[in-house]
């Protein structure tokens, strides 16, 4: 494939002011317009995005040393525990622990979200106390400004397509996927679909390690591939897009500099909390191919549904539905009209993808070359139980 | 014409009476039942919705307390809280009436209230906390 245009070509074009950016919708309309080709030649960068719940997520902070300073050895904030395990006052807080006393309706997401908010956060900490750190307790407040590194680190974001949650049972299920009515009542999905970053580059051509990107307001980085990454799932013949969710990404920024207009904590009725994050990722249209990735749409885009009803590893696959189909209202499953419902929000991952935009254009956010490329190989091992 | 929204609690002995059948035929009321749990064995709820004259309406609601049956106005609302909302479409999944609703073109959530029927599925479906019923 002939390049048209490389990283440093579309660089220099960013620092000048010049470089033509479209968000992914944008470029969908362009080259329906125009045709791939010369769509392929005006444009420079799309933007992608998404904003959903991302389970695997959470924060290191380190709070600085008390005097006399305390080897933190179990550490709660606001009463959600915290893996301390760490050197003295470094923790680790994920997104779906739960309070201690307030149970599902308080979790570790809602303290990050606490924290974005400049909300003064209680810290609770034990230690068996040494020489060095002699202190063997510690209650007090502290705010996002107050302390020392705030670093979002989530090691499995941005999921490239997901599943169609469904339940056959008679009862109605509560789960990550949300309220599943019972006999096939309703079905939900969660992707960014034709505005998708892991759509949109199916093959991980451009979205590597230290790709710089969009994450909760603030700029971020693509630390590593993500946790399941899983990228040897089947795929659609013309696309290259899988089926089923298959690549996802570790992500890293600073919580300092991010907003609540994109990260929120939610809490899912009788499943617990997670992390609504919001992600931008722009790709360089460096050939044809690449465009014609781009530019692909959601009627060509499709995930597979699941029963949820069956609580086994490997539930029944009813089917497979595409975007288009999911964004009508309704689908087909088994001769019965269902409707849908989305959970990830297409409103604002296509706000995500203008702001990106904007960044680009204002010419402070130099696009990367990956530093590394994301696996096409590995597979996603079970859990099996060893004697 | 006038519209209200009430409650009916029915004490078991009432059940099998045709209660509904009266506000129609003797008080040429306009009736929508919106949502009815009727159990042979327990006392039964009916959420409905009246329209006729106000005097239609007023003399329908001394036949039914009347009758003994427990009346409660329902005065109480779901809002949501457009600044929390995501716009995720999460509370779309439970609304059996439509009343919650996203799509194109902006695929922002929409809020019929004239649809809703108050059965607050949508407060604990929505993972943000931004729906609630408000009194």
């Amino acid at each position: 494939m002939k390049q048209i245009r490389s990283y440093a070509e579309i660089n220099e074009k960013i620092k000048n002011g010049r470089a033509v950016v479209l968000t992914a919708e944008e470029f969908i309309k362009l080259s329906k317009k125009e045709g791939l080709k010369s769509a392929a030649k005006k444009v420079d960068i799309v933007t992608t995005a998404t904003f959903g719940p991302m389970c695997s997520s959470g924060i290191i902070l380190n709070f600085g040393h008390s005097d006399p300073p305390i080897k933190m050895q179990s550490v709660w904030l606001n009463d959600v525990p915290t893996h301390a395990g760490l050197a003295a006052v470094d923790i680790y807080l994920g997104a779906t622990e739960i309070s201690t006393t307030k149970g599902m309706e308080y979790g570790g997401a809602h303290v990050i979200e606490d924290l974005i908010r400049r909300n003064k956060v209680t810290l609770k900490a034990v230690a068996y106390g040494t020489d060095c750190y002699p202190r063997k307790d510690i209650k007090t407040k502290f705010t996002l400004d107050s302390i020392n590194q705030a670093i979002m680190l989530n090691p499995r974001n941005a999921y490239q397509n997901y599943s169609v949650a469904v339940n056959s049972s008679n009862r109605t299920l509560y789960t990550y996927m949300g309220v599943l009515l019972p006999n096939l009542g309703n079905a939900t999905y969660c992707n960014a679909s034709q505005l998708s970053p892991m759509i949109k580059d199916p093959l991980y051509r451009t979205i590597g390690v230290g790709t710089r990107i969009f994450f909760g307001g603030a700029v971020g980085y693509v630390a590593w591939e993500g946790t399941q990454h899983n990228p040897t799932n089947e795929r659609d013949p013309n696309t290259k897009i899988p089926y089923t969710p298959s690549g996802t990404l570790c992500l890293i920024g600073d919580l300092k500099n991010m907003s609540t207009d994109f990260i929120r904590a939610a809490l899912f009725h009788k499943y617990g909390t997670t992390l609504y994050v919001g992600v931008g990722i722009p790709i360089p249209v460096l050939d044809e191919d690449m465009a014609r990735h781009l530019a692909v749409t959601d009627d060509k885009i499709f995930a597979t549904i699941i029963d949820y009803s069956v609580p086994k590893r490997a539930k029944p696959k009813l089917g497979r539905v595409s975007y288009a189909e999911l964004r009508s209202g309704y689908i087909e499953i088994e001769g019965k009209k269902v409707p849908t419902a989305p959970l990830s929000s297409y409103a604002k991952a296509r706000e995500i993808s203008s702001i990106l935009k904007k960044w680009i254009e204002s010419g402070k956010f130099p696009i990367t070359q990956p530093l590394e490329r994301l696996s096409l190989e590995s597979t996603f091992k079970p859990l099996d139980v060893m004697e | 014409m006038a519209v209200k929204r009430i409650v009916l609690y029915f004490p078991q002995k009432l059940i099998d009476k045709p209660i509904i059948y009266h506000l129609v035929k003797d008080y040429a009321l306009v009736t929508n039942i919106l949502r009815a749990n009727v159990e042979p064995d327990e006392a039964g709820r009916m959420v409905i919705e009246i329209s006729g004259t106000p005097s239609g309406i007023s003399k329908g609601i001394k036949f039914l307390k009347k009758q003994k049956i427990e009346i409660e106005y329902l005065a109480r609302e779901i809002s949501v809280d457009v600044k929390s909302c995501v716009d995720c479409g999460a509370c779309t999944a439970v609304c059996p009436q439509d009343a919650l609703d996203i799509g194109e073109p902006d695929w922002r959530l929409k809020f019929d209230k004239n649809k809703c029927i108050l059965c607050g599925l949508c407060v604990p479906a929505c993972p943000v906390g931004a729906i609630k019923i408000k009194v």
